[in-house]
Formats: structure tokens, C-alpha cells, sequence
């Protein structure tokens, strides 16, 4: 194909079909788990043309369909490989308000690269990279891309919560040229990107410069705010045309195990937190953490995932998953999986935690648990497991981190009893995102229960276009407001 | 950002601070809390909102210098800013009848915490009897204002003020005379730990704040679970009152110490710091 490289004659699709899906540039596994430097180093321009050109351009794509928020992904895919990045930016960033994060932790090989069509022959294109690719070039050079300038409406909304629910629907808003502001309980942005996920699979000036967009674009932003505390729902009604509860689902599950309030035993929520907001995994913060020697992660999700590799990079010699289920089962996305087992994380595959131990001042010391055996399939599909009787055993460890999954916070619901909540206590909303309060709309995990980054955005978006409807007057909003509804959903935070 | 209008000085290591904060100061209830982070990778603290002013839209706190982070609070002058107050967190006083009679019982910087509580009983028409102590005279704070709601009992370790003794001594007192319907005791875990055990055997409803761990403060982290009646609860959402005969004290004391060597070296960190700082200032005054 030498002498096609200087002229760039379009390659035929028997040529696209010979190249090889790259590889993502990696922190080696040994040295990594030792730093919370970003993992996948992204590709580099050479890496991401060729990988363009694996694209076959398909007339009716499957990937589209296959991604929640519908990304035209062969268009962008396009101008990238023509050589304009503007123009593929441009073109991401109108479907999707927060390229950077997706392409890093979307589930891809679940949905757009699971129905690649070259993905029946060999390997699907790698639009996660391709996507992180443009996304980083695009935040990159800010000023490459147009500025819109809407009128201004003059209406009002306000979003709770500053996940990519609502982050997506305060960018689609503004688009619209209202006037939004997003109330945060945290002191900073983000949500789970912020809290959540770790440095090392995405980095937080990353998501700060995605906000910093959003906030150059006209949203703004009101940090330390609790809706059901500072202010309530009631009042926000009254100073806003619209509202869009956003407020994820953050109350964590602990095991319900003796022990599990000695010293040692923390929710994954207060593990991340601690170490991805109050930046404990540095010396200099003034935040402590606790550094264990040997860790203990229970559940099988992302979460968990991320936060046994953190026990890694705190120092823990060994860092062990427990899981209930065996490895066909893990819910956590395949790369993170794989990440986990190169930094050296050992997984206990059939086995559910029965008790805590410690020693006399109440420091953990153990975790006892039972062997478990894969029974029927339950509602969600995936076997059943069941403790063999008599199998109890003791894994050593210091530390026990507990990410078996969240449930909804009352928080904010219930200062609003005219909402409606299912038994769960997540929202209810019709088929527009909108709540039982008039002009009250709400996506993301506090209604689906804790999914994705990308359902959480897809819903950000569809009730972005339906909040536009009603403040329109145009109720129902038309069919293409709805557009966007996913075909499929994944959960993949829970156990 | 909040700054601080007001400072004062009320022990030798409780310091109160006005701080503008207008939109908590219109809404917050007795019993409630805040969370403040003074600046870029400060921690996360809760502190009781003693007071609050809605029309000049300030709330007032009384912090007690412990550890790094609540010395650097301390030392915050007028005009210094704080980066976020973020409440009013927690759930309001539960305040028993008008015409009853409690006990109020405050130990150090508790006593700041029992403030806005008397405060509340006072208001509802509720008989207040305030029982505070400390060490030695300086030690002791706000007698006059808990002297505004109601009588006052001061008892120091040294007899050098009030009552020589311990709180608790005066507070059986109390009891043993009758006529005593409630119980609000705030201060350090043994303390409150003893308070519990007195008022168990007179039936008396007894009512405790719990100081634990916090992190985010809306029930998100589960850091600061609590055990009451064999049921995990967590102190920010739940709380911070509980009632104090079903509180699993041990544990709590047990938590609190989850992070002391930490505490230690930041503390000593600290401390040095502002020692080089010092011993820097001084070369430069004997350079200059
Ligand atoms: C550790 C971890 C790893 C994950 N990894 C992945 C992954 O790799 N890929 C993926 O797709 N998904 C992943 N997920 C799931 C994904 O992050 C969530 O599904 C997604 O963030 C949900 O978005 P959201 O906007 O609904 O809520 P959130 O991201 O939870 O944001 C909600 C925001 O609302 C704020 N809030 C809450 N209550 C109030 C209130 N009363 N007032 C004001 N603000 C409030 C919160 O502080 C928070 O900032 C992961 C989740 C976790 C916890
Ligand atoms: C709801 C609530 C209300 C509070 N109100 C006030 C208040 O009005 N005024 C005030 O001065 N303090 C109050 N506190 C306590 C205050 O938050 C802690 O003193 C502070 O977090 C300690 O931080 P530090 O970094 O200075 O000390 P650290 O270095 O973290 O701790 C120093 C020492 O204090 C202990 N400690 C740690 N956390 C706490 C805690 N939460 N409570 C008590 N001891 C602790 C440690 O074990 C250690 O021995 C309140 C706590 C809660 C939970
Ligand atoms: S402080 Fe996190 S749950 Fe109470």
C-alpha cells in the first residue's frame, strides 16, 4: 500500500479488511500499579488514521444503533480519516457532551463494538479509542471549533446534580439558550467522574475541562448546594420554568455481616471518595486514608475493579477480589477486568463474605467467607449462587472495601413527597423523563438504579429535548424529541 | 467563598467565628450542622451551625482546635475566607413539651454544640437547667449565653470555678432532686458514655450528638455509621442526635480513633511548618 501513502487514494474495503485493530498504548502493568497515572495513554495520531481506515462505512450501521446516545460514529469516523479533526470534532461533540469520559469508560466491546459488523469476521473497530482520540484533540484545541451563540430564551432550569445526567442535559440547554444552573452538593463537579472513577482510568482534569466548556458556554454551576437541605424542591419550582433531578444513586450496601463497623471495613464509596475527591491518594492531602497491606474487595462490578486496583496503587501487596459469582459473570467492564489482572489483583471466584474479624482494638483482620455453587438462573438472568454448606474459610487482609452495589438516597426525594418513587425509591418518570411534579423531569441512576455513564447521558439528553418541548409549550414534545431512546441497558455497577 | 466577619477568642482552644453564609443562615434548624473545607486540599469538617443571623445572613461557629485541620480553622482572622460551608446537613432537635424540664450538659467544646439546643428549649417555653464544666476556669465557655435560656451550673476539674468536679456529679444532683423530664449531654464519648449510664436507672429520656467521621455528610459515604438499638445508622443523615440509651458508645469511641496516627503526623507536619515558617520570618526580620 506504499504508493497509496503520499496521494491518500481511497483504500478499497478488501484493503480496510486486512488492517489489524491496533493497540491501546498502556502504562506497563508493574509499573502502573504503583502510580495513578492514567492507564491507557491514548493513541497517537499515526495509531488513530490507520485504525480510521478500518472503517468500512457501513450504508445502514449497526454501531449507532448499538450506542445509546446515537453517535454517528461512521461520520465522524470519516472526517477523521479525511484528515479534519475539526470537523469529526465537531460532529462527536453535537451528539455527545462529553466525548472525553465515554471514550474512556464506556463498555464499548456491550454496545457499539459489539455490533460492528467487522466484528463478525476478527476484531470491531476500536471507536472507544477513536472517540477518545478526536474528544482529546477537541478539548485540546478549544478554539478549533465554533462558538453558538443562542438566543437567549430567557426561561430558566435547574439541574440537580453535576454527573453526566445532568452535565448532559445542561449542555443541551444552553444549546437551546436558556439559562441553566446546575446545583452540586459536592464542593467540585462531576459526580461519579469526579468521586467515583479513579485517576488512572480518568483523569480529573479531564472532566474539569469538560465543565470548564460547559461553563464558557453560559452554565452555570452552584458547588455545595443539597437540594432537600439548602434548598427544596418546592422552592426551586418557583424560581425555575423546569427542573432536572440528577442526583444519581449514592447511598452505598454494606454486607450486613457481623464486623463490618470495625476499623478497616469502608464502602466503596468512602474508599473512592476519600482518594478521587479529597485527593487522599496523595501525601499531601489532608484527607487520610487508610493504606492497606492486604485488601479485600467484595463485589464484581466497576467499582469494584476500581477500587481494588487503588488498594494496589495505596501499596497493598495483595489486593484480592471476592466475588459470589465465577469470572463469566463479572459485571465490570472485560478491559478493566483484564487491567486488574495485569497489575496483579488475585480474584476469588465463588465465595461470599460471611464475617469480619479483628483483633482486640477492633483493627480488621480477616474476612471469613463460604464457597458458593451456581444454582437456576434468577431474574436477571445470570445463575443463582448458593453457599455449599461447611466450605468456610479466612482470607487474611487489613483492609475490606465492600462494593456490592448503591441504592437511591432519600435524600432528595424525601423532602419532596409529591414525588413519586418506585420501592427502590428511585424516581418515576413517563416516557419524556418527566416526574409526577409537573416540569419536573429526572434521568440517570437515581431512575434506572446505578447503570452507566452513557445511559446516564442518553437520558440527559432525551429530557434536555423534552424540558426544550415544555418550555416551548409544545406538549407532548414530537416523536424526534424521543428519539433517542436506548435499545438495550446494561447495568454494570452492581454485583 | 464565605468570609469571616467576626473572631473571638473563647477558651484557649475554642475559637468562634461569624462567616457569611446567607443562604444557610435563612434555613437552618437547631441540631443542624455544616460542612466546611477551608481551601484546595483542605479536609471535609462538620461543625455545628451555633447560631444564626438571617437578616445579616451569618451563622456562627465555635470550633475547638484538635487537630491540623479545625488549628488551621482556628487561626483564621477577620477578612481570611473559608471556601465552602456546605448545610444546613443533618436532622433538626427533637424538643420535648413546653413546661417540661431539661437537663443540659455540655463537656468542652459540646457546650458550642449545645448552644443552639438550649437556645431551641428556651424558645419553646421548655425549663433549662445548663450543667458545663471543663478543666479549669478558662476552660469554660458560654455561661453567659446559656445563662439567657435558663439557670446554669458551671463545675471545673480544679474547683478553680463553679462546682469542683465533674459534670456528671452535678447532673446526679439534678436527678436525684427529681423533676427532671430530659437530658441533652454533648460532649467528649466518656463523657456522654457516663451521662447515659447515670439517666438509664431514673427513666429519664436522655439525648446525645455524635461526633463521627464524616465525609460527605448526606449519607452517600456510610463513614460515619453509628450502632443505636443494634441498628447501623449513619450520623449525618440520621442524626446526629440519638437517643443516648441505645448508642453503642464503644464503637464509636473505636472509630474515632480510625485515623490517630494519621492525625499525629499531620498535626506534628503541621506544626513544623509553621515552625520553619516562623524560623524563616526570623532571618528575614534579622536580614532585613
Ligand atoms: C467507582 C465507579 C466506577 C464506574 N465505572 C463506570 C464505567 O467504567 N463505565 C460506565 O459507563 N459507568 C461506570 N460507573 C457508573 C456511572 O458512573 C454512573 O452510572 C453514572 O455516573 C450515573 O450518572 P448520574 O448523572 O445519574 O449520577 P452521578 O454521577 O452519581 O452524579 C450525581 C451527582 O448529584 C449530586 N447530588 C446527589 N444528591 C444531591 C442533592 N440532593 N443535591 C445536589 N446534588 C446532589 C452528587 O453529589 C453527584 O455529583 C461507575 C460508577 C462508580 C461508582
Ligand atoms: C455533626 C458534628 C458536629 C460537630 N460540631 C463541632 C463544633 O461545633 N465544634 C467543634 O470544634 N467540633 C465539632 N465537631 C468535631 C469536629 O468535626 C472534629 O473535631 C474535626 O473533624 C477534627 O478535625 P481535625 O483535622 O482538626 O482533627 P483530626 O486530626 O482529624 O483529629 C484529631 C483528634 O480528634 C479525633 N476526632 C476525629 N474526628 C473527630 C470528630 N468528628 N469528632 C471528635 N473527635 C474527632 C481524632 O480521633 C483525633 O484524636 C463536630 C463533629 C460532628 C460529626
Ligand atoms: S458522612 Fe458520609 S454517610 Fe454520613
Amino acid at each position: 500500500m506504499s504508493e497509496t501513502e503520499g496521494v491518500k487514494a481511497p483504500l478499497s474495503n478488501k484493503e480496510r479488511m486486512t488492517i489489524d485493530r491496533v493497540a491501546m498504548p498502556e502504562q506497563a502493568g508493574d509499573a502502573r500499579a504503583h502510580n495513578f497515572g492514567e492507564v491507557n495513554l491514548g493513541l497517537t495520531y499515526q495509531l488513530a488514521m490507520l485504525e480510521a481506515e478500518r472503517c468500512i462505512q457501513c450504508p445502514k450501521p449497526f454501531c449507532v444503533d448499538g450506542c445509546p446516545v446515537r453517535v454517528d460514529i461512521p461520520r465522524f469516523i470519516k472526517s477523521l480519516r479525511d484528515g479534519d479533526l475539526p470537523a469529526a470534532a465537531e460532529s462527536l461533540l453535537g451528539d455527545n457532551a462529553l466525548p472525553c469520559v465515554t471514550g474512556r469508560v464506556c463498555p464499548q466491546e456491550t454496545q457499539c463494538e459489539q455490533v460492528c459488523i467487522r466484528a463478525k469476521k476478527g476484531n470491531p473497530v476500536a471507536i472507544g479509542y477513536l472517540e477518545r482520540f478526536v474528544a482529546d484533540w477537541a478539548q485540546a484545541n478549544p478554539d478549533a471549533l465554533p462558538t453558538a451563540n443562542p438566543t437567549q430564551t430567557g426561561k430558566k432550569v435547574g439541574i440537580v446534580g453535576s454527573g453526566p445526567a445532568g452535565l448532559t442535559a445542561a449542555g443541551e440547554l444552553v444549546k437551546k439558550g436558556h439559562d441553566v444552573t446546575v446545583f452540586e452538593a459536592f464542593h467540585a463537579p462531576g459526580g461519579v467522574l469526579i468521586y467515583g472513577i479513579p485517576e488512572f482510568r480518568l483523569p480529573k482534569d479531564i472532566v474539569q475541562a469538560e465543565v470548564d466548556r460547559l461553563q464558557r458556554a453560559g452554565v452555570k454551576l452552584e458547588l455545595d448546594a443539597i437540594v432537600g437541605r439548602t434548598y427544596t424542591i418546592p422552592e426551586l419550582r418557583e424560581d425555575y420554568d423546569a427542573l432536572f433531578l440528577a442526583v444519581g444513586a449514592g447511598l452505598p450496601v454494606f454486607m450486613n455481616v457481623p464486623g463490618e463497623n470495625f476499623k478497616g471495613v469502608y464502602s466503596a464509596n468512602e474508599y473512592l471518595t476519600r482518594v478521587n475527591l479529597m485527593g487522599a491518594w496523595s501525601p499531601n492531602s489532608q484527607t487520610p486514608i487508610l493504606h492497606g497491606q492486604k485488601v479485600v474487595v467484595v463485589g464484581g462490578g466497576n467499582v469494584a475493579m476500581d477500587s481494588v486496583r487503588t488498594g494496589r496503587r495505596l501499596g497493598a501487596e495483595e489486593a484480592t477480589i471476592v466475588y459470589r459469582r465465577s469470572a463469566d459473570e463479572l459485571p465490570a467492564r472485560k478491559e478493566e477486568v483484564h487491567h486488574a489482572k495485569d497489575e496483579g489483583v488475585r480474584f476469588e471466584f465463588l465465595a461470599a463474605p460471611v464475617e469480619v474479624l479483628a483483633d482486640e482494638n477492633r483493627w480488621v483482620t480477616g474476612l471469613r467467607c463460604i464457597r458458593m455453587e451456581l444454582g437456576e438462573p434468577d431474574a436477571s438472568g445470570r445463575r443463582r449462587p448458593k453457599a455449599i454448606p461447611g466450605s468456610e474459610f479466612v482470607i487474611d487482609c487489613d483492609l475490606v472495601v465492600v462494593a456490592i452495589g448503591t441504592k437511591a438516597n432519600p435524600l432528595l426525594t424525601g423532602s419532596a413527597p409529591e414525588l413519586n418513587v418506585n420501592e427502590w425509591g428511585y424516581l418515576i418518570t413517563d416516557e419524556y423523563g418527566m416526574s409526577s411534579l409537573p416540569g419536573v423531569f429526572a434521568g440517570g441512576d437515581i431512575v434506572r438504579g446505578a447503570a452507566t455513564v452513557i445511559l446516564a447521558m442518553g437520558d440527559g439528553k432525551r429530557s434536555a429535548a423534552a424540558i426544550d418541548s415544555w418550555l416551548n409549550g409544545v406538549w407532548p414534545p414530537p416523536p424526534e424529541a424521543n428519539a433517542a431512546k436506548p435499545k438495550k441497558e446494561a447495568a454494570v455497577a452492581g454485583n | 467563598m464565605h468570609s469571616v466577619l467576626e473572631r473571638e477568642q473563647l477558651s484557649p482552644n475554642v475559637v468562634r467565628l461569624v462567616v457569611n453564609a446567607p443562604r444557610i443562615a435563612k434555613v437552618r434548624r437547631p441540631g443542624q450542622f455544616v460542612i466546611v473545607r477551608r481551601g484546595p486540599g483542605g479536609e471535609r469538617i462538620p461543625l455545628t451551625i451555633a447560631d444564626n443571623d438571617p437578616e445579616a445572613g451569618t451563622i456562627t461557629l465555635m470550633i475547638q482546635a484538635i487537630g491540623a485541620s479545625t488549628t488551621e480553622l482556628t487561626n483564621l482572622q477577620v477578612g481570611d475566607t473559608i471556601q465552602d460551608v456546605a448545610g444546613p446537613l443533618g436532622a433538626e432537635t427533637h424538643l420535648p413539651p413546653a413546661g417540661t424540664h431539661a437537663v443540659c450538659v455540655g463537656g468542652g467544646v459540646g457546650t458550642a454544640v449545645l448552644l443552639p439546643i438550649v437556645r431551641a428549649l428556651g424558645e419553646k417555653g421548655v425549663k433549662v437547667t445548663s450543667v458545663i464544666g471543663g478543666r479549669s476556669k478558662e476552660w469554660v465557655i458560654l455561661e453567659k449565653e446559656l445563662r439567657e435560656a435558663g439557670d446554669v451550673v458551671t463545675c471545673t476539674d480544679d474547683g478553680s470555678y463553679g462546682r469542683h468536679g465533674f459534670v456528671t456529679q452535678a447532673l446526679k444532683d439534678l436527678l436525684d432532686a427529681g423533676g427532671v423530664d430530659n437530658v441533652y449531654a454533648i460532649g467528649p464519648v466518656p463523657m456522654m458514655r457516663a451521662v447515659a449510664e447515670m439517666t438509664k436507672p431514673y427513666g429519664v429520656e436522655t439525648t446525645v450528638s455524635l461526633n463521627a467521621i464524616m465525609v460527605d455528610g448526606t449519607g452517600m459515604c456510610g463513614g460515619c455509621r453509628v450502632t443505636i438499638g443494634g441498628e447501623t445508622k449513619y450520623a449525618c443523615v440520621d442524626g446526629p442526635e440519638f437517643n443516648a440509651h441505645q448508642v453503642n458508645f464503644q464503637e464509636l469511641a473505636d472509630r474515632l480513633t480510625t485515623y490517630r496516627s494519621f492525625e499525629t503526623s499531620a498535626l506534628e507536619r503541621k506544626k513544623a511548618e509553621e515552625a520553619a515558617a516562623l524560623g524563616a520570618c526570623a532571618t528575614t526580620e534579622v536580614q532585613a
